[in-house]
């Protein structure tokens, strides 16, 4: 399994990767962790004839506060984030959805950034984003914009970010403090992308909840936020009957496709077992 | 396309040489260096077979370019043990507590193993099992595999004792 010969590039600034790819349009792609696209140029369904590395380029990597606001670096690693104590203390669902995504050694090297951008639905990343409210932030050549993750995902790998554009951080309002946390993944062994998982952030307030987020990964071509399912749950003390509403919401929102991971209907069941077992988590959590 | 000319430090000794872009980092290592303790296993990221040691993280070296490891620094499963051949720890733990079979995982298990130690030096069970769950073995259950991690940790644990004390 040999990639297709390509010229390799490795960039000091984000002007200089910005031109890079200016330059090469279409034939161009930009390298991050290389866990997703390196498997996809050794079975030669991508042949990009320049690659533009990343890795130099030091803004683009690290960790932030900034007022209300967390900043993460697109090049920032899983291991980096699974390891950031502004993350474990701030907003502890990251690490938890980390630590299911692939392995050790994939970790290391697998980057928030590549795993948003790629528009691969069984990343993890993407819909943790959305329960998240993250912005993405994208250089091109016109300079930068910055596009809601809950509106980024049009289909399976094709995304709001132009061709020449490179996202450069993911931005997002620090959860409350004392906020109850999930991410639930039914996978069928370490390694596996998930047949269905959710991501479900909320607050809860004299014993009612006062506000969530719920995510999907992986039951339809994008991530999905689940506007409706998420609703259902505020003002309520998130009873068996109300989960029971916001289950059915969420699965309703479903498309998965039937694949080795099951049939459409099963995987559609098991999302909805994900939204349940992450609400009772994360009510658990919640202070 | 033209040739890249790269250079690193492998196993303590800076190297160099000419490669395509397109040059895998294992192949790099075996075929340029002679070095094929790294295995070439299912070259889809998942056995870890390959795993060798770069800048302080374990990495499947089927998966990254020898042009992405420029100027860094590699250990392989060559490097492990010592000049006069004295088996490191890890090596001992595998030999001592039968943690392989037909082998063929064993440098890439040695090498996770190496990192896993370095961050977290007296893992549980638990610990040992998630940290090695990049790795894959079809022969031993990972039973005996599990058992040599451990006796690694308590005999670099007392050797690092001994030399504080």
């Amino acid at each position: 399994m040999i990639p297709g010969d390509f010229e390799y590039y490795r960039p000091n600034s984000l002007d200089e990767a910005v031109k890079l790819l200016a330059t090469h349009g279409d034939d161009a792609r930009v390298l991050a962790g290389g866990h997703s696209l390196i498997p996809m140029m050794k079975l030669r369904l991508a042949a990009p004839e320049h690659l533009v590395d990343l890795r130099d380029i030091a803004s683009l990597t690290g960790i932030s506060e900034d007022g209300g606001n967390i900043l993460i670096g697109a090049m920032t690693t899983q291991s980096e984030m699974i390891a950031s104590k502004v993350l474990s203390e701030s907003c502890p669902i990251i690490r938890e959805t980390a630590l299911l995504i692939a392995d050790p050694q994939v970790r290391y090297c697998g980057t928030l950034g590549g795993n948003v951008a790629n528009g691969d639905p069984g990343n993890d990343m993407p819909a943790l984003m959305q329960c998240l409210g993250a912005t993405y932030i994208l250089q091109g050549p016109d300079g930068s914009r910055e596009v809601a993750a809950r509106s980024f995902y049009e289909a399976a790998y094709f995304t709001e970010m132009n061709d020449g554009e490179i996202l450069t951080a993911v931005r997002f309002p620090k959860p409350t403090a004392g906020h109850g946390y999930a991410y639930k993944k039914l996978k069928r062994k370490v390694g596996d992308y998930a047949t269905a998982a959710a991501a479900v952030i909320l607050s809860m307030k004299d014993g009612n909840c006062v506000s969530v987020s719920i995510a999907l990964t992986n039951v339809a071509d994008t991530p999905l936020y689940a506007q409706a399912a998420s609703d259902a749950l505020v003002g309520t003390a998130i009873d068996a009957a109300t989960v029971d509403q916001a289950v059915a919401l969420a699965e309703g929102i479903t498309e998965p496709a039937s694949d080795g991971r099951g049939p459409a209907e099963y995987r559609t069941k098991m999302a909805g077992v994900m939204v349940r077992r992450a609400i009772q988590e994360a009510r658990e959590r919640a202070q | 396309m033209s040739k890249q000319q790269v250079k690193m430090t492998v196993n303590g000794t800076e190297v160099s040489g000419e490669v395509e872009g397109r040059t895998l980092l294992i192949h790099f290592l075996r075929e340029n260096l002679g070095l094929t303790g790294p295995h070439i296993g299912c070259e889809t990221s998942h056995c870890g077979a390959c795993t060798v040691d770069l800048d302080g993280r374990s990495v499947k070296s089927c998966t990254l370019f020898a042009v992405q490891a420029q100027d860094s620094d590699i250990t392989t499963v060559e490097g492990m043990a010592a000049a006069d051949g004295t088996l490191h720890a890890i090596q001992e733990g595998f030999m001592q507590e039968h943690g392989l079979q037909c082998g063929f995982c064993t440098p890439g298990m040695i090498m996770r193993t190496h990192r896993l130690l370095q961050e977290n030096p007296d893992p549980t069970d638990e610990e040992i099992r998630w940290g090695i769950s990049g790795n894959l073995c079809r022969c031993t259950g990972y039973q005996n595999i599990v058992k040599a991690v451990r006796y690694a940790a308590k005999k670099l644990n007392e050797t690092t004792r001994e030399a504080a004390e």
